[in-house]
């Protein structure tokens, strides 16, 4: 796959960007996203999907403590780690999430409001009675765990209530699990890799045609951050407007 | 609690898993179909997966599907109807799974360490390898029995539904290029000599010796379908018990505490746990951390 030159705007982060990645169109970079509207997508899902990979941590550490605190959807996050590391992030983050943060075990019920991280060494699942199943299958790109495998087992059991966010990394894990979700009826978004670390990973994704906004850090902390409003007075926030205070606890 | 596990042939409706049928109405065509492979691969073969984790067999059955060349699982069920040796083949694909010698050192340092000491004091230990597939965790037992002059009053069972993978295990013959990170596991997991000491390395791969697998019995077991066979000491079931739903989790732990003495053990892959159990009461907790238990 050929990649074109994504051109870095680093001062102005909602400027329009020209993004062209081979020959398909890149969704919606050329005005800047219409938070208040991908917002109401978060009252439609019970999970959310969050995977990453080169560049994560410091992606993560930016999303998750965004998360308000009545955030009502799972959220399951893979990045990608070495097989023998013996996973530290659920301690890593919890301290600056307002939401509870746990590694994944097998059977685990997967509550609503609730950030669980995919441990090394497994692929994790979710099976139809939306509890956790692991795996000790071989590795999917390289990886174990792989975002694929858990975006397209999510997929199958959340169906169009479900959104599946793909940030920075230097494979292309992910891109099909993005596809999975979308033939399911579910939303994706990927992170804009002109400010990704690398942006291989979401490159992939957008050249499957399996994203359906392409969103800066900024934008997705922005978009979490808002308040849940009435539902019909949701639109009237202007996109360029500072988002409002986050959520009080 | 335990559910009974219907063993009569009756219509799929009826049989199949509860998860799956809240779902019925809004089931991929792709999943009836898994389901109406693993009923006729029951009552052709008497191999029970129709309890096994949905979500992992709908991956694994993707791969298989497009290996055999079908388009479909009902063309794949065809195939596996009338050609045993096909079933045979797909048999790999349902059951294997490949791990490694000593994964999760912890596991196995708890083991020798804490575990070890306490079988001991028995004249005789009695191991059951559950689910050994193609034998890497078991000769680790092996190996570290020998270690702790354990061997000569021990006997290991290792099962498995696989008759090929029991076959690679009682091989004991890995390729060489898995021996550097099984070597790095063994001394994190304790190992008191050299991992090459008990291995015979020839084009390009690793034999390990036969004296270790002296008292090792090799056996034809479905924790699906069979019952207790012996009385144990100790049940290792690592990363097994992770491919089944809950119905056959339920239905393997319940065999365990069956089969364990009072205050046996049971060891556990790192990420499974009886947190979840119907027989969670029947253990406490030995080694948190290192997912070992200790029947109560």
């Amino acid at each position: 796959m050929t990649h074109a030159p994504f051109p870095r705007a680093d001062a102005q982060p909602h400027i329009a960007q020209e993004a062209e990645a081979g020959t398909r169109p890149v969704p919606d970079r050329l005005n800047a996203p219409d938070l208040p509207s991908l917002h109401s997508v978060l009252g439609t899902i019970d999970a959310m999907l969050i995977g990453a990979s080169a560049g994560g941590v410091e992606a993560l550490g930016r999303i998750l403590p965004a998360l308000p605190a009545d955030f009502a959807p799972v959220v399951l996050v893979v990045l990608h780690l070495p097989a023998d590391a013996s996973s530290e992030l659920a301690a890593l983050f919890a301290p600056r999430c307002k939401l509870p943060v746990h590694e994944l075990s097998d059977r685990e019920p997967l509550l609503g409001g609730t950030v669980y991280f995919a441990p090394a060494g497994y692929h994790s699942l979710v099976n139809a009675d939306r509890r956790c199943a692991l795996s000790i299958d071989e590795a999917v790109h390289f990886s174990r765990p792989s975002i694929d495998v858990l975006f397209e087992s999510a997929a199958w059991t959340y169906g169009p209530r479900l959104l599946a966010v793909l940030l920075t990394g230097a494979s292309a894990d992910g891109a099909n699990g993005m596809s999975v979700v979308r033939a399911e009826g579910g939303h994706t978004w990927a992170q804009d890799p002109t400010e990704a670390r690398a942006s291989t990973m979401p490159l992939a994704a957008i050249a499957r045609g399996a994203v359906e906004h392409v969103l800066r850090i900024d934008d997705i902390v922005g978009v979490l951050s808002l308040r849940p409003v009435s539902a019909h007075t949701a639109s009237n926030t202007s996109s360029g407007s500072t988002p409002l205070s986050e959520a009080s606890s | 609690m335990a559910k009974v596990h219907a063993q009569e042939i009756s219509p799929i409706a009826a049989d199949s898993p509860a998860q799956g049928k809240r779902l019925v109405s809004t089931m991929h065509d792709f999943d009836i179909e898994l389901q109406l492979l693993l009923q006729a691969i029951y009552q052709k073969y008497q191999h029970d997966f129709r309890d096994y984790s949905v979500a992992s067999l709908r991956r694994r059955m993707t791969q298989a599907r497009a290996d055999f060349g079908c388009k479909t699982l009902s063309e794949l069920q065809g195939i596996i109807l009338y050609d045993n040796a096909a079933f045979a083949r797909l048999l790999q694909y349902l059951t294997v799974q490949v791990s490694e010698m000593f994964r999760d050192p912890a596991y196995f340092k708890t083991l020798r360490e804490r575990v070890v000491p306490l079988l001991q004091t028995y004249p005789s230990v009695k191991i059951w390898v559950a689910g050994c597939s193609s034998g890497e965790e078991l000769w680790s037992l092996a190996i570290m029995l020998e270690e702790e002059g354990l061997a000569e009053r021990a006997v290991l069972y290792a099962t498995d539904v696989n008759p090929q993978a029991l076959r690679v295990a009682a091989a004991g013959v890995y390729p060489l290029e898995r021996l550097a990170s099984f070597s790095k596991n063994y001394i994190a997991a304790g190992g008191k000599r050299s991992l090459s000491d008990y291995y015979h390395a020839a084009y390009g791969a690793a034999t390990f010796s036969r004296h270790l697998k002296r008292h090792v019995v090799f056996a034809d077991h479905s924790l699906a379908t069979d019952s207790v066979f012996s009385e144990v000491h100790l049940v290792s079931c690592r990363n097994v018990l992770i491919y089944f739903n809950e119905t056959l989790q339920n239905r393997a732990t319940g065999l365990f505490t069956e089969a364990l003495v009072r205050k046996g053990f049971l060891g556990l892959g790192s990420k499974e746990s009886m947190r979840f159990s119907a027989n969670a009461q029947a253990y406490d907790e030995f080694a948190a951390a290192a997912r070992v238990y200790q029947k109560r």
